[in-house]
């Protein structure tokens, strides 16, 4: 099993109601999921959750196996760069690096960086000519595009995606999306994906609905 | 993964420059503002000390005949009789005083070091000799044969060879000025009575009274010291504060892509580590040049206390360069630690936005802090004891009043955007407002800088016209002799008695007042004491009392170390005891001391009689009376003092003092005012996004960078205005508990308005010139880039 | 530089010049050299030879208190030339140092002077016999007539000295040689010194009672360059018989001894007769000395075992070196002086 999620609950300081309650999920290897819900309903805090970003205050969230909520911060961290991949939101690339050394940075971080992938995933996302530019030098679709092919030249078994496309045009949003499921695919990984958008979920494997929560 | 985090890190720099600049610069004006005070103290005692140890003879005890020349064999008299002394000749040649000394018998640690490479004793002993002196006086030596060698660190005027080159030059075969006594003497010796009972011993000290002037040049330079390195800490926290926050976001990604939190600390920790290193060498670097440029002041200033020539290099000392080094990386270490302690606990999803400083963001805690520091200020003030708590409440003063700066600006400007009526005025204040966490820092540094600057000057001042008002009081008669015996004062006297208009005998014994060690003085009733003589407490007709016998007067230390005050009574002797009448200050005077009419003194110590005398005369005839003395009496010149020199000797080393107060003032403004412009250029690319949306307002952007450039002269003049109490607080400070606790007097403190004004002009200069650059960029600035805010905007 | 360092230089150029020990196996350029065949003259040759450039007279005592202590005194006045002339006042070349040392079986004292000639501050006269420096002085009405005194901050001594036996002549008529390049020096002996007087120690005063022996020696250059030091022993057996002996370190060692009968004639012994070993190192003022020897001398049958009173007698003067008492056993038994120079490099 990639991911199991057990009765998980997590709240916030100063917030009356839980956040998510009783949360329960698999994920197999190969599986597609969309997470869907309304804002505020839990979505991206499931997704932390899924990456070690954050931790429960109870159940338990466990990775091939490992569960990581008995993992201190540096465990989680070797599981981030080992096995989890997350493409955020926000592009969250690193400023001073340039397209290209962004791309490599997560893989050499992990210590598994393979050239010829990398340069493999960004022609294949189209950023063959952008690589010697600098993130603020590129548009909102191909920062986009270098922060999910950082994710996967670091060939992860667990791909979370936060509203990856949510930045983006529609016509670009399409695009983003399509590479990303057929990448994955072609990794065999697993992928979480949050999104709000029911054109984009139902191209998906599996659909996870959230609400207040809890999962309907 | 150690290495691509490091690199990640270290990228940050390459991308933006203009921040490792700031950061370096800033640790290293701190560091070198901090090292070249360092250097000109460690400079400055060197030199102190060499110039008491030159050829001054300072704390080495010696044998002068009275009639003042040692004939030879007596000196080989003694050393046949088992004392350990070494012969001293002097005397003028031309302009030069050539000291002859023994190389072979002279103590150990007596005299200045001399002749660095080539030292040859075969031809310092024989042959046409050698003669030694510094650079500049080597030319006033007139020919002799001998070989004239450089010695820097002997003083001006003043050359050193052989005793025998000596006799021989100073035309005085077999002769001696003075033996000098070696500290360890033999087990068995002959008594001195017996050996060579004309010669009398004195034990010289190192410390005399003009000496202790330099210690008031020490206390400035030290305050200094301190001055600058809590504004040099500011300026460092700035540098460092505003390189974690210009990082956070990139932190914060780092931390999801996998890289775990301990090792990210670890190296964020060993990468500053690194940068406080170069910083540090940039520093000391600095602070070398600082004191290379201002030592030749420091020289000048040792040369008037002297009359000696210093060497005006520097030299690279270890403990200031170490503690350079040691302020760069315990700043960057204090200023880091903080930051990495909130990095580490900051939460991974925390907003990574720069949130400008942590520090002064939390109002309400600085306000406490500075409220708690400042309580302990005063705690401090009004019962700690000794110079270490004097220092401590300097530091709780400064650091206080600086953290409440940021309160107190937010206060002022919440009060101005109240009263603002017009929009942009209103904007204006709350834009104000927004930027003042940004700011704090650089605004904290700049108002230690300015108060530091009106506080030492302050003191300087004060010093200064209460030293000139004792001196005239002190040294009101023209000529000061001291003669070496009882015959010989008689013989002076009738000598001097038709050339002057009064002789004032100083009767003098020492007596324990109080259980405390006092000098007990007897004054003649003479017009001289009732004009000059100033009181720092006194009754009235306070002359008349004691001219009647019916009181005596204090010195300062006497009333502060025994709290004797006007009316207590004091007991002079067993069958004498007086109130006290008045209360003198007596600066630079180690013990206590109490003055007698001249009549009571002598009924009370008859055996006591007057060694020294003061004489009044027409400063005209100054000179040919000494001349006289010396020639027909065999007065040493040592034992004759000019009272126009010294006061001459004295205020020259308050010009000087003043010179390189004045060139500090300007150095640390400077830096503070760089500080500034570091914040400032840092801010300008932070605040994109609240003045995009003005000027698309319809705001141009010259206009927008004259407010700008207002905005940093409205900060700096409020900083200032509160600068001004801070730095009248250290001037109290420094002059009613620091200068107590180290020298036993209070000095009255003065104002002078006039300085401040400048002061707060220079810093509202300083400010105007940091504000310059931003705003001229932001004038320049390409709408393209202004655009670019709405266009990132998610 | 520091006056003090001046003079050290001029006591150690060796340091700056490393030719041999104290710079005495500087050329001795315009300075006279020792002759063979010149005949020493008495009492004349008891003074100074202002000529040569380094002369000493060096007085060593072997003692014993009342309960039977043993102490050891050392008194020496050293004369070093700048120029080979004598000089008037100040200008006099001639510069004077005296060390003198009182050694117990625990302690050691010690004392430096330094003096310049021509002042009346150092110097020696030969009739009446006087050599001084500053207070200490070896003086009498004639050379085997003496009373020697000197003192430091912590020790003093007045000791009255009564040759009972002759002068002793070193080497061919006191042409000592020094090495096999020929350097050489004038040098005899008073060994035979009886000596009583007091100590005077931080612990009070010490009757004392024991023998001393004298050495004078002068030369202008009385090492080679590559000799470095020395190891000198001056023995007094019980039997009456005494012994001088050196061993000069250098690239090749040099010996020379000289056998003291009781009745006071005396055989120079050729290079190689005298044999010193060293057996024990022992670290005195971060130095590594040797303070216990075998020596022999094959042709008198002599081989003892030669140990110091006290290891510790370094002598942190000027010039520093080992100097101390010493006792005798194995094949004879007596007691001695040694010292060992050049072994603070």
């Amino acid at each position: 099993m990639l991911l199991k999620l057990e009765h998980v609950c997590k709240s916030y300081p100063k917030t009356e109601t839980a956040v998510l309650w009783d949360v329960s999920l698999c994920v197999q290897s190969g599986e597609m999921v969309a997470l869907t819900g309304e804002s505020g309903s839990g979505k991206s805090t499931l997704l932390h959750l899924m990456g070690g970003l954050d931790t429960a205050d109870s159940g338990s969230v466990e990775v091939q196996g490992t569960d990581m909520t008995r993992l201190n911060d540096g465990g989680r961290a070797a599981l981030r760069r080992g096995v989890v991949g997350v493409i955020f939101q926000q592009f969250n690339l690193i400023p001073s690096l340039t397209a290209g050394a962004n791309i490599d940075f997560q893989a050499r971080l992990a210590g598994r960086f393979d050239p010829d992938l990398a340069r493999t995933l960004a022609d294949r996302l189209g950023l063959q000519d952008h690589l010697q530019k600098y993130p603020e030098q590129l548009s909102g679709g191909q920062q986009q595009r270098v922060a999910i092919a950082r994710t996967l030249a670091a060939r992860p078994q667990l791909v979370l995606a936060d509203e990856p496309t949510g930045n983006l045009d529609e016509a670009s949003a399409d695009t983003v999306f399509a590479l990303l499921c057929e990448l994955v695919a072609d990794f065999g990984a697993g992928l979480v994906l949050v999104t709000h958008s029911e054109r984009l979920a139902s191209r998906l494997t599996r659909r996870l609905n959230l609400r207040a929560g809890q999962l309907t | 993964m150690t290495w691509v985090i490091l690199s990640a890190l270290l990228r940050h720099w390459w991308r933006n420059p203009l921040q490792l600049f700031t950061l370096l610069a800033g640790l290293g004006l701190g560091t070198g503002l901090w090292t070249g005070v360092q250097a000109i103290n460690a400079e400055a005692r060197a030199s102190y000390d060499a110039g008491a140890a030159s050829l001054d003879q300072g704390g080495i005890a010696q044998l002068t005949a009275q009639n003042g020349v040692i004939d030879q064999s007596t000196y080989i008299a003694l050393r046949r009789a088992g004392w350990i002394v070494s012969p001293i000749i002097e005397g003028k040649l031309g302009d030069v005083t050539l000291i002859g000394i023994d190389p072979l018998t002279a103590p150990r640690g007596f005299g200045a070091s001399f002749g660095q490479d080539g030292a040859d004793l075969a031809a310092f002993l024989t042959g046409a000799g050698q003669i030694f002196a510094a650079q500049e006086t080597l030319p006033l030596l007139p020919e002799t044969g001998a070989a004239r060698l450089i010695a820097n660190d002997i003083a001006a005027y003043t050359a050193v060879t052989d005793i025998g080159l000596a006799q021989q030059l100073l035309d005085r075969r077999d002769q001696i000025d003075r033996l000098l006594v070696a500290a360890d003497q033999p087990l068995t010796q002959r008594p001195l009575q017996v050996v060579a009972p004309h010669l009398t011993m004195t034990q010289t000290t190192a410390s005399n009274d003009v000496g202790r002037l330099t210690d008031s040049f020490h206390l400035n330079l030290t305050a200094f010291g301190l001055l600058s390195f809590v504004v040099g800490l500011f300026i460092v926290q700035g540098a460092i504060g505003l390189a974690f926050e210009q990082r956070r976001q990139m932190v914060r990604t780092l931390r999801a892509l996998g890289a775990p939190m301990r090792r990210l600390i670890i190296l964020i920790a060993i990468e500053l580590s690194l940068l406080g290193l170069v910083a540090g060498a940039i520093g000391v670097a600095i602070g070398y040049f600082i004191a290379a440029a201002l030592i030749g002041d420091v020289a000048a200033t040792l040369r008037g206390l002297y009359g000696a020539e210093v060497s005006g290099t520097m030299t690279l000392r270890p403990s200031w360069l170490f503690s350079g080094m040691a302020m760069a990386l315990g700043g960057t270490a204090m200023a880091a630690g903080g930051a990495l302690w909130s990095l580490a606990r900051m939460p991974l999803l925390a907003s990574g936005q720069p949130r400008a400083w942590v520090i002064a963001r939390n109002r309400k805690g600085l306000f406490f802090m500075s409220a708690g520091l400042l309580a302990l200020s005063g705690a401090l003030a009004i019962w700690g004891q000794g110079l270490i708590l004097g220092f401590l409440m300097l530091g709780a003063l400064l650091i206080g009043a600086a953290l409440g700066l940021p309160p107190l600006l937010a206060a002022a400007l919440q009060l101005g955007a109240r009263f603002a009526r017009r929009p942009l005025v209103q904007w204006f204040w709350a834009d104000s407002y927004q930027q003042l966490p940004g700011l704090s820092l650089a605004l904290m540094a700049l108002m230690l800088a300015m108060s530091a600057n009106v506080g030492v000057s302050t003191m300087v001042s004060s010093f200064r016209l209460t030293f000139t008002g004792f001196l005239d009081q002190r040294l009101a008669s023209e000529l000061y002799i001291s003669a070496s015996d009882d015959a010989q004062a008689q013989a002076i006297m009738d000598t001097v008695a038709d050339r002057v208009r009064v002789i004032l005998p100083i009767l003098s014994t020492d007596q324990t007042i109080a259980d405390l060690p006092a000098t007990v003085y007897g004054a003649r009733d003479d017009a001289t004491y009732r004009d000059n003589w100033q009181f720092l407490q006194s009754v009235d007709g306070v002359w008349d009392i004691l001219a009647r016998g019916q009181g005596v007067l204090i010195n300062e230390q006497l009333f502060r170390r025994a709290g004797l005050d006007l009316g207590s009574m004091v007991t002079v002797t067993s069958d004498l005891t007086l109130p006290v009448l008045g209360i003198y200050g007596d600066y630079g005077n180690p013990v206590g001391q109490v003055i007698l009419t001249q009549s009571l003194f002598q009924r009370q110590f008859p055996t006591v009689t007057a060694l020294r005398f003061g004489l009044r005369l027409d400063a005209s005839q100054v000179a040919p009376l000494r001349a006289m003395l010396r020639d027909d009496l065999g007065v040493a010149e040592t034992a004759m003092i000019d009272q126009a020199a010294i006061k001459s000797l004295s205020l020259s080393v308050f010009e000087r003092t003043f010179a390189v107060t004045s060139a500090l003032n300007i150095l640390t403004l400077t830096v503070a005012g760089f500080a500034m412009l570091m914040s400032l250029l840092t801010l300008a690319a932070m605040r994109l996004p609240q003045l995009a949306p003005v000027w698309a307002l319809g705001l141009t952007r010259r206009r927008l960078a004259v407010l700008e450039l207002v905005r940093a002269l409205v900060l700096a003049a409020l900083t200032g205005a509160l600068a001004l109490p801070l730095g009248l607080a250290l001037a109290w400070a420094l002059l009613a508990v620091v200068n107590v606790e180290a020298f036993g007097w209070r000095l009255p403190m003065y104002l002078f308005p006039i300085d401040y004004l400048r002061l707060g002009g220079l810093a509202l200069i300083a400010a105007g010139l940091a504000a310059l650059w931003p705003a001229w960029r932001l004038s320049k600035m390409p709408p393209v880039t202004l655009l670019g805010v709405f266009r990132n905007e998610r | 530089m520091n006056v003090r360092v001046l003079c050290l230089l001029l006591w150690m150029p060796w340091q700056a010049m490393a030719q041999g020990f104290a710079g005495l196996g500087m050329t001795a350029g315009d300075f006279d050299q020792p002759q063979l065949g010149n005949m020493l003259t008495f009492p004349a040759d008891h003074g100074a030879h202002p000529s040569y450039r380094i002369e000493w007279w060096y007085l060593t005592a072997n003692l014993t208190g009342p309960d039977g202590t043993a102490y050891g005194v050392q008194w020496t006045l050293f004369r070093s030339a700048l120029a080979p002339v004598e000089g008037q006042g100040w200008q006099s070349p001639q510069l004077w140092m005296g060390h003198a040392a009182v050694t117990t079986p625990d302690a050691h004292f010690i004392a430096e002077r330094l003096a310049r000639g021509g002042i009346g501050q150092a110097g020696v006269t030969v009739a009446p016999f006087a050599a001084w420096i500053d207070d200490w002085a070896l003086q009498g009405p004639d050379f085997s007539t003496l009373r020697m005194t000197a003192s430091g901050v912590n020790f003093a001594y007045d000791l009255g000295l009564r040759a009972n036996g002759p002068l002793v002549l070193h080497g061919q008529g006191g042409y000592s040689v020094k090495s096999g390049a020929g350097q050489a020096s004038y040098y005899y002996s008073q060994p035979f010194f009886d000596v009583a007087g007091t100590l005077t120690l931080p612990s009070g005063q010490v009757a004392v009672t024991g023998q001393a022996w004298l050495d004078h020696e002068w030369s202008s250059q009385p090492l080679a360059q590559d000799q470095t030091g020395w190891d000198w022993f001056s023995l007094s057996f019980e039997t009456g018989e005494k012994m001088m002996g050196f061993v000069l370190r250098g690239d090749q060692d040099y010996t020379a001894a000289t056998w003291i009968n009781a009745d006071g004639t005396a055989e120079a012994m050729p290079d190689g007769a005298f044999v010193a070993q060293s057996l024990d190192r022992h670290s005195v003022a971060s130095h590594e000395v040797p303070t216990k020897w075998r020596v022999q001398l094959p042709m008198r049958g002599l081989d003892v075992i030669v140990s110091a009173l006290n290891p510790d007698t370094w002598m942190a003067t000027s010039v520093p070196y080992w100097e101390g008492p010493v006792t005798i056993s194995c094949s004879h038994r007596g007691v001695g002086y040694l010292e060992m120079t050049g072994y603070d490099q």
